[in-house]
């Protein structure tokens, strides 16, 4: 990552949005110690991603960087870091709470806008054939229950969740 | 007999007929009954968490409502099933202001979460309701010659503070019931270590190195298989392997099966029940050195 851009785009209060948000609480404590970029599958095999300096770039506000960026899109989740950090920081969730902030601002990357879809039209986000829906009985499993999928279209768009995919199809 | 409503997500009945037929198979055998219940959804995984984490827990706990409200508890047989509910489930009973704003999402959907039910992984009913020593008296078929590198996955153990599965860095839970079933475990170097499996169709080339480097490691151990727990280790290590052929030119032949499978197998089960079509990598071997 470059640092060239802090100045123009620096905003001390970016630290303050994330930990507002639902899983981002946690940021403030890091001291850059690194244990959750020794404990990082990812970070082992690409430059690409060090939630080290995920975090860093946070605390330091230089939001457009880390938003739109492509480092967080490669946290695998594994969880390892968050077990491991000595401040009890919450990274992963941390990690989540900068891609709902993303997507909130348009950058969505093709397949989390496909999750979203299949949500939307059938409540999976994997989609499950009408063939595969069909060949159950052959193999001796119970028909499929219907999704409810009008109840979490109501929970969709109660939260704001329908809107959010709507703006990367406007993009 | 104990019942549980079954929470079977996406990907196992999209893909992976032969993880449902063998847990329905094995459990029924056990004496745990399964109830299907109308209406479930997704559970709200990593991917829906990433895009927003408050609808994921909307929609976790939308789901939970509907055991709450078939006085059942849940069983998932997905890793990434029972981490978004149980995580939920958790977040949700300790945290009153949390649980407020859920239910004025969940009221527009005609709903309420009440936290009275609990969300079990399959491992974990194999353990509190079968318990290992009744367990061991149901083989019928012991896996007396099968060395099997136990994976766990990421998400049945972390966060473990939520999850509360197993020891996240020395569990011992697969281990004990691949024991139990008369197969012996072995160890193999960076075992706890993620399969990749969430990057794939970010990053397909990260995702595949992470898997080829287990799959590479649990072939120099000797394992015969390895025994996976969520849908999408499965995937990645599976189907992996012939992606792994096509970009580096190295082939592997580690046959990959849930260890639901294993168990299935081990109580007698017969394997032409089992749809193992399924499996890309074949486990003809694994099948001949159980019969």
């Amino acid at each position: 990552m470059k640092y060239g851009k802090e100045e123009k785009t620096t905003s001390l209060a970016f630290s303050d949005v994330v930990t507002s948000r639902l899983g981002g609480e946690t940021i403030n404590r890091c001291y850059q110690c690194g244990t959750c970029a020794s404990s990082c599958p990812v970070a082992k095999i690409t430059p690409r991603f060090n939630p080290r300096e995920v975090i860093k770039l946070s605390l330091l506000g230089v939001k457009d960087e880390v938003v739109s960026g492509d480092a967080i899109w490669l946290c695998c989740s594994c969880y390892n870091c968050q077990e491991r950090c000595p401040q009890k920081i919450e990274i992963a969730d941390v990690i989540y709470a900068l891609r709902n902030i993303a997507f909130k601002e348009g950058y969505i990357p093709n397949i989390y806008s496909e999750f979203a879809s299949a949500l939307l039209n059938d409540g999976r986000i994997v989609k499950v054939s009408k063939f595969i829906e069909n060949k159950r009985p052959t193999l001796g499993l119970p028909p499929l229950q219907p999704t409810g999928v009008d109840a979490l279209r109501k929970i969709l768009s109660a939260t704001g969740f329908d809107k959010l995919q709507q703006k990367k199809e406007e993009a | 007999m104990t019942s549980y409503a079954l929470f079977l997500g996406c990907t196992i009945p999209a893909r992976q007929p032969n993880y449902e037929l063998s847990a329905r198979k094995a459990l029924a055998k056990l004496g745990i009954e399964l109830i299907d219940l109308a209406n479930m959804t997704c559970c709200a995984p990593p991917p829906v968490q990433s895009i927003d984490l408050e609808t994921s827990l909307a929609i976790a706990a939308y789901n939970i409502c509907l055991a709450e409200e078939a006085d059942l508890n849940l069983i998932t047989l997905c890793s990434g099933c029972f981490e978004s509910l149980s995580m939920a489930n958790a977040m949700l009973k300790a945290n009153e202001q949390l649980k407020a704003k859920i239910n004025r999402i969940l009221s527009q959907a005609g709903k309420e979460f009440l936290g009275s039910k609990e969300v079990k992984y399959y491992l974990q009913v194999l353990m509190d309701d079968v318990g290992l020593k009744r367990l061991k008296r149901s083989v019928s078929k012991p896996l007396s010659n099968l060395k099997v590198a136990a994976f766990y996955g990421c998400h049945a153990l972390r966060p473990s503070e939520l999850l509360k599965l197993d020891d996240p860095e020395r569990p011992r839970i697969l281990e004990n019931i691949i024991e139990t079933l008369g197969a012996k475990s072995i160890e193999y170097r960076n075992k706890l270590k993620c399969c990749g499996g969430l990057l794939r169709g970010y990053s397909d080339d990260l995702a595949l190195s992470l898997a080829r480097e287990k799959i590479a490691n649990t072939t120099k151990a000797g394992a015969d298989c390895i025994a996976t727990l969520c849908p999408f280790c499965f995937v990645a290590l599976d189907i992996g392997q012939i992606q792994v052929k096509s970009k580096f030119n190295e082939t592997y032949d580690m046959p990959v099966l849930h260890y639901s499978e294993l168990l299935a197998l081990a109580l007698g089960i017969d394997p032409k029940e089992l749809a193992l079509a399924t499996h890309k990598i074949k486990v003809d071997k694994v099948i001949s050195k159980i019969s």
